[in-house]
């Protein structure tokens, strides 16, 4: 793995687009992120086509690490917006800066008389206030758009996207259309909590991000948690992969995962028991009921086992 | 929804031949994305252009790439997926396939070919070092040595599920530690479950490949898309599958509340909260703030009849209920046979849909002598149990076939609870063709329901949770 001569994050500086598959799957590698095939291909994919990408999956499994390894790997900024229920246009593109514009006219008024004339001077950019999709649209540098939880809009805020996402353009009425000098890469995240619509789906590859196979996750944990020997990661992922199994209200991320490893590191504990696991179970399980299912299902297992071992 | 087969002019034994039209892969593509549509998969030329954008970017020669850059571009959801996967392999890796049947090549002698002079600890050690080593390449060809080596001795049974099994337990690949080979010169490490399926992928593949040949037909061209989506009828359907389909729709109706709250219509102005936000404008309200919009959280009772007919349909319909109790202010469920009993605490406590089903049958004690439904008593029942705690708030919903075995079905008590209730809603897991005939009473009972609704496919019961959750029907 190439974690021992990982570059600075380039800040301005562009490195050139990966040219294949597997260049992308190497750049992601050094920007701290070990993709699974698809996600690399459809990374590569939203590059070279400079079409947005539509993320799904369960929660914590890295779809918004995803982005954020995008634009560190591309050398790109990174603009955030976070999705929320009554998100709108005031919030994510535009908005029209009030104060300024009422000072504007009553300092008018104070100068001049007649100030009819120079009221057409306060719908201009000077007076525009931008939002994150704004910003990426007019940022004279390449960057990477990440609109986080698009399940949590309302549909009205989806419809207002497909502009935006079909051409990279804006339109502002007192302004006229603001179309992109540089091609974003677009990232959306969903948690597939409600069906988006199919006018969005169309504009969008699709790239479904699932819990990672052992031996993927295992590097996942040792790339973040360095010092955990391999035994015991293993171990761990085996146990995160069992609670993942059980019908729980919350399961376990992979973000989780890695705070568990490095829980386990502090504890300096040598294999996870029942007692380890006991103590530091709250760590990836967060729900009352959850933790007295995990503790009934995989607590008895853990001991069971140790028995066997011993 | 997908037409019936007979009424497409092109499907043979095979389905639509691959090889109709011009040669090359555009006819193809094109081809596959006919048959997703008459799927059900909402394909737009914007995304057969995407998906043809695509594949220049990818080298076609890599089976994996050109897969996932299709699917990227053409499935756009899980169920999506699942039905390109299904369609697929008959397309792209299916075709050598059938245009070999239709030469009537057979190659099963020459591929096999070796199987036999090799000896089953050998080739375990072979397919385990393959598998750790993750070369898929090499695995496809012992899968192929190992169908060779054990289909010789005559021991195939027809059935791929269960030949990948006999196959797998002969060569003594199990997850765990392994039984060392005599030389013990090489300690391997053990097999995990992943490396292991992925092994018995190949070996199915390869046993399809052979059935194909062996019978001259491809697999069914219709995934059956429509029959996965119905609900369980009989114990024996798979249950996982059931499973899925609750934790999905649990997932989707859990936000449903919040949706409602976004809406503009009938929304209250917030005056505190406008004057204040009117301050940054200098005291000029230019954006009004609104309430917050509270959604609705019912009480809810759930009467579910239990007896053979309906059993696996009203199990499902509770556990979907309870999957989503938070959503409601209080939820009782009953289930029934000839008379009613409680079940609310049997699904707090128990989470797996097959010991809900097992408990119920065990402990509901709701079977009386003869096991016939009767409807008439189990209102009184229920009347004489809860009446005072019935209100305009509380909600019953029945599940059942409305068929009373020729028992009294005492339609009036049921006009009681009605009125004692603020909605009471009736769901039949028969289609609406059958309601009244034979001993259904449905006409006698859906009078005095706020709404009836046939239940037989998992869509109807999504959409049926949406209303009593307070939302919009979702548009069938």
């Amino acid at each position: 793995m190439p974690t021992d001569e990982k570059p600075p994050p380039s800040g301005g500086a562009q490195t050139p687009p990966p040219a294949s598959v597997e260049e992308m799957k190497e750049a992601l590698a050094r920007a701290e992120y070990l993709a699974d095939e698809p996600a690399a291909l459809v990374s590569f994919l939203a590059q070279r086509l400079g079409k947005p990408v539509l993320v799904e999956g369960p929660a914590g499994v890295g779809k918004t690490e995803l982005a954020k390894a995008l634009a560190r790997a591309s050398g790109r900024e990174l603009i955030r917006l976070q999705c929320y229920e009554g998100l709108d246009e005031s919030k994510a593109l535009y908005e029209w800066d009030y104060r300024k514009q009422l000072l504007a006219i009553q300092a008018q008024a104070a100068s001049e008389d007649g100030g009819d004339a120079k009221l057409e001077g306060i719908f201009s950019e000077a007076f525009l206030l931008e939002r994150p999709l704004m910003r990426a649209i007019a940022s004279p540098d390449p960057v990477v758009l990440l609109i986080d939880e698009i399940d949590k809009t309302d549909q009205e805020f989806e419809a207002m996207l497909l502009e935006l996402l079909s051409d990279f353009q804006i339109t502002i009425p007192e302004l006229g259309e603001i179309a992109a000098t540089t091609m974003p890469i677009v990232v959306l995240t969903s948690n597939n909590s409600r069906e988006l619509t199919e006018a969005l789906k169309r504009r969008c590859l699709y790239l479904w991000l699932d819990y990672p196979e052992l031996e993927r996750e295992m590097e996942i944990v040792r790339l973040h948690a360095p010092d955990l020997p391999e035994a015991l990661a293993r171990r761990l992922v085996e146990v995160v992969r069992m609670v993942r199994g059980l019908d729980l209200k919350k399961p376990p991320s992979i973000a989780e995962s890695i705070d568990w490893a490095r829980t386990l590191l502090l504890m300096a504990a040598e294999d996870i028991d029942r007692e380890t696991f006991e103590q530091s179970m709250s760590i990836i399980v967060k729900h009352r009921t959850d933790i007295d299912l995990v503790a009934e299902r995989v607590g008895v297992k853990l001991a069971s086992s140790v028995g066997s071992e011993a | 929804m997908p037409a019936p087969s007979d009424q497409r002019p092109d499907a043979g034994p095979y389905g639509p031949k691959p090889d109709s039209g011009p040669p090359g892969l555009e006819s193809k593509l094109l081809g596959f994305c006919e048959e997703l549509r008459s799927e059900g998969v909402a394909v737009g030329t914007s995304e057969i252009l995407d998906a043809f954008e695509a594949l220049k970017q990818v080298p076609w020669t890599s089976q994996d790439d050109f897969r996932e850059a299709l699917a990227a571009t053409i499935a756009k959801s899980q169920e999506d997926r699942r039905l390109f996967e299904l369609l697929f392999d008959r397309w792209f890796f299916r075709t050598a396939e059938a245009v070999a049947i239709e030469r009537g090549v057979d190659e099963r002698e020459q591929r096999h070919e070796g199987g036999e002079r090799l000896d089953t600890d050998e080739l375990r050690e072979q397919i385990r070092r393959a598998m750790l080593e993750g070369d898929e390449g090499q695995m496809r060809d012992l899968a192929r040595l190992a169908i060779s080596a054990f289909g010789r001795q005559g021991e195939g049974s027809g059935v791929v599920g269960v030949d990948v099994q006999r196959i797998r337990r002969t060569l003594g690949l199990s997850t765990g530690s392994q039984p060392q080979a005599e030389d013990g010169a090489e300690e391997l490490p053990p097999i995990d479950r992943e490396q292991l399926n992925r092994f018995e992928r190949h070996l199915r593949r390869e046993l399809e490949r052979d059935l194909i040949e062996r019978t001259s037909t491809l697999p069914p061209s219709r995934p059956l898309a429509e029959l996965d989506r119905a609900l369980p009828t009989s114990p024996t359907q798979d249950l996982a599958a059931v499973h899925r389909a609750v934790s999905q729709m649990k997932r989707r109706l859990a936000t449903l509340g919040h949706e409602q709250r976004g809406r503009r219509k009938g929304r209250t102005v917030d005056v505190r909260r406008t004057m204040r936000s009117s301050l940054e404008t200098g005291g000029v309200p230019l954006r009004l703030r609104y309430r917050p919009k509270r959604p609705r959280r019912p009480e809810i009772y759930v009467l579910c009849d239990v007896s053979t007919s309906v059993t696996s349909a009203s199990v499902f319909f509770l556990s979907v209920l309870h999957a989503l109790h938070d959503s409601f202010r209080k939820l009782r469920s009953f289930v029934f046979i000839e008379r009613i009993s409680e079940v609310t605490e049997i699904f707090e406590h128990e989470r797996d849909f097959r010991a809900v089903a097992q408990k119920i049958s065990s402990e509901g004690g709701v079977a009386d002598v003869s096991g016939y439904t009767d409807y008439g008593r189990v209102w009184l029942e229920f009347l004489g149990e809860i009446s005072d705690e019935l209100d305009p708030r509380s909600t019953v919903i029945v599940l059942g076939d409305a068929r009373t075995n020729g028992r009294e079905p005492h339609a009036e008590v049921f006009a009681q609870i009605a009125e004692r209730a603020g909605r009471l809603f009736w769901l039949n897991p028969e289609p609406r063709l059958y309601w009244n005939y034979g001993d259904s009473v449905m006409a006698a009972y859906e009078r005095h329901c706020d709404g009836a609704f046939e239940c037989w496919t998992t869509r109807h019961l999504e959409n049926f949770v949406n209303v009593v959750a307070g939302g919009v029907p979702a548009a069938d």
